[in-house]
């Protein structure tokens, strides 16, 4: 067992376990916390992959820009403990089981597909993850999509600011 | 790494934001687990250019195959931004009108 192999199960069991406790916490404050953790263990998941630009933005723009924005909410609503609603025991165990059987159903279908016998994922090398080869392909291959996104950002921004507007 | 080992663990995650969404009713934390499950395709996706570079034979230098994939991500995380301050727009909305964060007050829009 290598140390690849070392870091790579530590990353997972880390981001299995913070998103369980995302599901387990009664507080809100408490599951934004987890889901950062969660995010900070896939980005390590990134950077051991090589890709090291995703891993940057991932840290950058989930964990930075909208876990605060999810943060600024809950403090604005005052959320707490006490008030947090919760669905039944019944409910809860349905809910669960059914995840559960989706996920048996897909895992299923993975062990029995030949095609992805002996393929590897490339790990520690491979530099089409750095900033330089990635911004080659983005503005020759995608510059239309990179557009696009830019019109997209403006309709949601004025969104946002239409909808949270007090009227 | 063999890719199985991806996919099982993208698959966990991505069932706990199911279950997420399933047994929570506060709105906030149903969202949280969308953004779980986003994240789980993401890594998906990276893991798969990585296996798709991995096939490429090592004679071929300085090869783009995959990177296809990595981009993909890229504008996941820009719709995914959009989506969270929409969303969150509405959610502020709601909480403005109903003063509450209960999944269920949703039931009146049937009407």
């Amino acid at each position: 067992m290598n140390t690849t192999e070392i870091l790579f199960f530590f990353l997972s069991a880390v981001a299995i376990f913070c998103a369980c406790m995302v599901l387990i916490s009664k507080n809100p404050v408490h599951s934004v916390l987890w889901l950062v953790g969660t995010f900070f263990a896939i980005s390590g998941h990134y950077i051991l992959l090589n890709a090291q630009f995703l891993a940057i933005v991932n840290i950058i723009v989930y964990a930075g820009a909208i876990m605060v924005l999810f943060l600024f909410v809950i403090m604005l609503m005052n959320l707490n403990q006490q008030n947090e609603p919760q669905k039944g025991f019944w409910m809860k165990l349905a809910g669960v089981i059914s995840g559960g059987c989706f996920m048996m159903v897909l895992i299923s279908l993975v062990r029995q597909a030949a095609d992805l016998n002996n393929k590897t994922a490339m790990t520690t090398d491979g530099d089409i993850g750095l900033i330089k080869n990635l911004g080659k392909v983005l503005f020759s291959d995608y510059v239309v999509p990179f557009e696009i996104t830019s019109v997209l950002f403006l309709s949601a921004m004025v969104g946002a600011i239409v909808m949270g507007k007090k009227d | 790494m063999p890719i199985q080992y991806y996919i099982y663990l993208c698959l966990a995650l991505f069932s706990i934001g199911v279950i997420g969404v399933l047994t929570r009713r506060n709105v906030i934390i149903v969202f949280m687990c969308i953004e779980l499950m986003f994240n789980s395709v993401n890594l998906l996706l990276v893991a798969f250019s990585k296996m798709h570079l991995a096939a490429v034979p090592a004679i071929i230098k300085n090869s783009t195959v995959g990177s296809d994939g990595q981009l993909f991500v890229f504008f996941i995380m820009v719709v995914a931004a959009a989506e969270v301050s929409v969303g969150l727009a509405i959610i502020v909305m709601l909480f403005r009108n109903t003063h509450s964060v209960d999944i269920n007050f949703l039931n009146r829009l049937k009407n």
